[in-house]
C-alpha cells in the first residue's frame, strides 16, 4: 500500500492519481474490501461498490490488448493503445520508445511517465527482459 | 406483468426522412424534424394535434423534446430524451410502448434532426466534456479509433480479415445502388476499400461511416388504433437495452458488445429467434460493427462474420439482407443513425423497398449502437402475419 499522504496533500482520486503522476509514480487504485484494482480513479469500486479504497504502487507492467497506428496530416504516425495492467486495469495510452507499427496485441510493455506542462502522462513501451 | 406481455401491443404507423445529404446552410436541425415530422403524419395519415408525446435526442439544441415540440408547435403530455448515442431512437420504441400501455400517451413521435454535413463537416458531439477525460491525453480520433481497437483485436483473436471488414462496406454500397435516396452510389471494390485513406489502422475512410445532414420521424401508437390508419401496422415485437461501458478502454471484451444481452432479451420478448428474422438493419457507422453484431445478435458464431459476410453474403442476393438502404455506410449518417434503422425496417415490411425490396418479409431486426460500441438496443419489428 501507498502512503500517499508523505506524497501529496491531495485527496481527491482523480488529483492523487495526477499528483502522483506528476513526481513520477504510477500508482493503481484498489479496493480494501474486494482487493481488485479499477481504472480511471474514483470515489467508489467499480466492481462491489465499497468507498473503502487505498492507493498501490505500481510498477507499470501489462500487456498491449489493442493498438491503432494515426498518422495526422503532417505528423509522425503514432500509436494509440490499450494496455491491461498486470493489476487488472485497462487503460488506453501511446506506444513510445519505437515506432508506431511495432506496437503489437500481446507485446509486454512498461509505463514511462512523461512530464508535460498540463500535467505528467503514462505512456508505455516494450519491456526488455 | 412481464414484458413479452408487450408483444405487439404498439406499431409503428409512420415513418419519413428529412431531405438527406447536403441541406444546409439555410436549413437548421429542427427544421429536418419539421420536414420529416410532416411526411411521417401523411404517412401515418394522422393529424399534428394526434401526437401527444415526443422523444427526441439530438446534439444540436438544448433540451431535445422541448425544443422539437415548440419548433413543431405541439404540447405533449410525455417527453423522453432519453441520451444514448446513436441507439437512442431504437430505444425510443421500447419507451413509448411502456408509456402507450401505461396510458401515459396515445400517439408518440419519435424524431431526429442533424446538419452535421453543412454545419460542421464532423461529429458533432452531445455537449462539451466538463471532466477530465483519460482517453484525450492519447490523441485518439473519436470515435473512428475506438472501432478501430474493437476492429485489431478481432481481427487478432479470430483472423478476421481486412478483405472481410471491406466486404462490408462493399454490399451496404450494393444496397445503396437500389436506393435512390443514398448519398454515396457509386461503384465500390474490396481493392477500393483498403486502398483508400488509412485513418485509424485497420479502418480506411471507406471503413467509416457518412458524415450527411438529415432527418426522420417514426410514429407509434397502440396495435389497437393502427389498425385504423393508412399503412398496414409494423408491430413491435420486442425490444430490449443494454450497455456495459461508456470509453473503449472500459470495454471488458472489445469483440463482445452488448448486444449479445440485448439481443437474446429482444428475442425472448419477441417469442422468435435469428432464423426468423428475413431483414436486419445493423447500426454500421464502421464496418467493424456489422461484425461484431452478427455474431451478438446469432445469426453466427463469435469470431465467424468475417467469413459470413465474404462473397456478398450481406450483400443483395446474399445470406441475410442486412441493412438494406445502403446503411450508415453509404446511405446517410447525419451524426445519429439509429431513426434511419427503424424507417427501412419498415418500409420493408411494408413492402415499400422498390429496386432494394426483400423478397416476403415478415420479421425485421432492428440494432442501434451508441458511443464506443457502448449502448446497444434491438427491437424486432413484424407484419401482421407475425401476431
Amino acid at each position: 500500500m501507498l502512503e500517499v499522504q508523505e506524497l501529496t496533500a491531495e485527496v481527491h482520486p482523480e488529483a492523487v492519481y495526477q499528483a502522483l503522476l506528476d513526481q513520477a509514480v504510477f500508482a493503481v487504485h484498489t479496493c480494501d474490501r474486494c482487493g481488485r484494482a479499477h481504472y480511471s480513479p474514483r470515489v467508489l469500486c467499480p466492481h462491489c461498490g465499497s468507498d473503502s479504497l487505498h492507493w498501490e504502487r505500481s510498477d507499470g507492467l501489462g500487456t498491449v490488448y489493442s493498438t491503432s497506428v494515426l498518422t495526422p496530416r503532417g505528423g509522425e504516425p503514432y500509436a494509440v493503445i490499450l494496455v491491461d495492467l498486470d493489476e487488472g486495469p485497462r487503460l488506453m495510452s501511446n506506444f513510445v520508445g519505437g515506432p508506431a507499427d511495432q506496437a503489437r496485441i500481446g507485446m509486454r510493455v512498461i509505463v514511462r511517465i512523461e512530464p508535460r506542462d498540463e500535467g505528467a502522462v503514462a505512456m508505455f513501451e516494450e519491456e526488455m527482459s | 406483468m412481464r414484458e413479452s406481455d408487450l408483444r405487439a401491443t404498439t406499431a409503428v404507423v409512420g415513418v419519413a426522412e428529412s431531405d438527406l445529404g447536403e441541406v444546409g446552410p439555410h436549413l437548421s436541425s429542427l427544421d429536418l424534424i419539421g420536414q420529416a415530422t410532416v411526411r411521417a403524419l401523411d404517412d401515418a395519415g394522422l393529424e399534428k394535434s394526434d401526437i401527444d408525446a415526443v422523444f427526441c435526442h439530438s446534439a444540436f439544441f438544448q433540451l431535445p423534446p422541448v425544443a422539437a415540440a415548440e419548433y413543431l408547435g405541439i404540447r405533449p403530455r410525455y417527453s423522453d430524451s432519453t441520451a444514448v448515442g446513436g441507439s437512442t431512437f431504437v430505444g425510443y420504441l421500447r419507451h413509448a410502448t411502456a408509456a402507450i400501455n401505461a396510458g401515459m400517451c396515445d400517439v408518440a413521435l419519435i424524431t431526429y434532426g442533424s446538419t452535421q454535413r453543412s454545419a460542421a463537416g464532423g461529429l458533432v458531439s452531445s455537449g462539451k466534456p466538463l471532466m477530465k477525460s483519460y482517453e484525450t491525453p492519447f490523441r485518439p480520433r473519436l470515435p473512428v479509433t475506438s472501432y478501430a481497437l474493437a476492429a485489431a483485436r478481432h481481427m487478432h483473436e479470430f483472423g478476421t480479415t481486412r478483405e472481410q471488414l471491406a466486404e462490408v462496406a462493399v454490399a451496404a454500397r450494393k444496397w445503396a445502388q437500389l436506393n435512390p435516396a443514398a448519398f454515396d452510389r457509386g461503384e465500390l471494390s474490396i481493392e477500393d476499400v483498403l486502398a483508400s485513406r488509412l485513418v485509424s489502422s485497420p479502418l480506411t475512410v471507406r471503413d467509416c461511416c457518412l458524415v450527411t445532414d438529415g432527418g426522420g420521424a417514426v410514429i407509434v401508437t397502440s396495435a389497437e388504433r393502427a389498425r385504423s390508419l393508412r399503412k398496414p401496422p409494423i408491430y413491435l415485437l420486442g425490444a430490449a437495452e443494454a450497455h456495459w461501458h461508456k470509453d473503449i478502454f472500459q470495454m471488458p471484451d472489445l469483440t463482445v458488445t452488448a448486444a449479445a444481452e440485448s439481443g437474446p432479451r429482444a428475442f425472448a420478448n419477441a417469442g422468435l429467434s435469428p432464423a426468423d428474422v428475413d431483414v436486419a438493419q445493423l447500426y454500421d457507422a464502421f464496418t467493424i460493427n456489422t461484425l461484431l453484431f452478427l455474431e451478438d445478435l446469432g445469426f453466427c458464431e463469435k469470431g465467424e462474420a468475417g467469413a459470413f459476410v465474404e462473397n456478398g453474403g450481406i450483400a443483395p442476393g446474399g445470406r441475410l439482407a442486412v441493412n438494406t438502404s445502403g446503411g450508415g455506410l453509404s446511405y446517410t449518417h447525419p451524426g445519429m443513425f439509429g431513426i434511419f434503422l427503424i424507417i427501412e425496417a419498415v418500409r420493408q415490411l411494408r413492402r415499400e423497398g422498390d429496386a432494394r425490396q426483400v423478397r416476403d418479409p415478415h420479421v425485421a431486426l432492428v440494432h442501434g449502437n451508441g458511443g464506443m460500441l457502448s449502448s446497444q438496443v434491438t427491437a424486432l419489428l413484424g407484419d401482421s402475419s407475425t401476431l
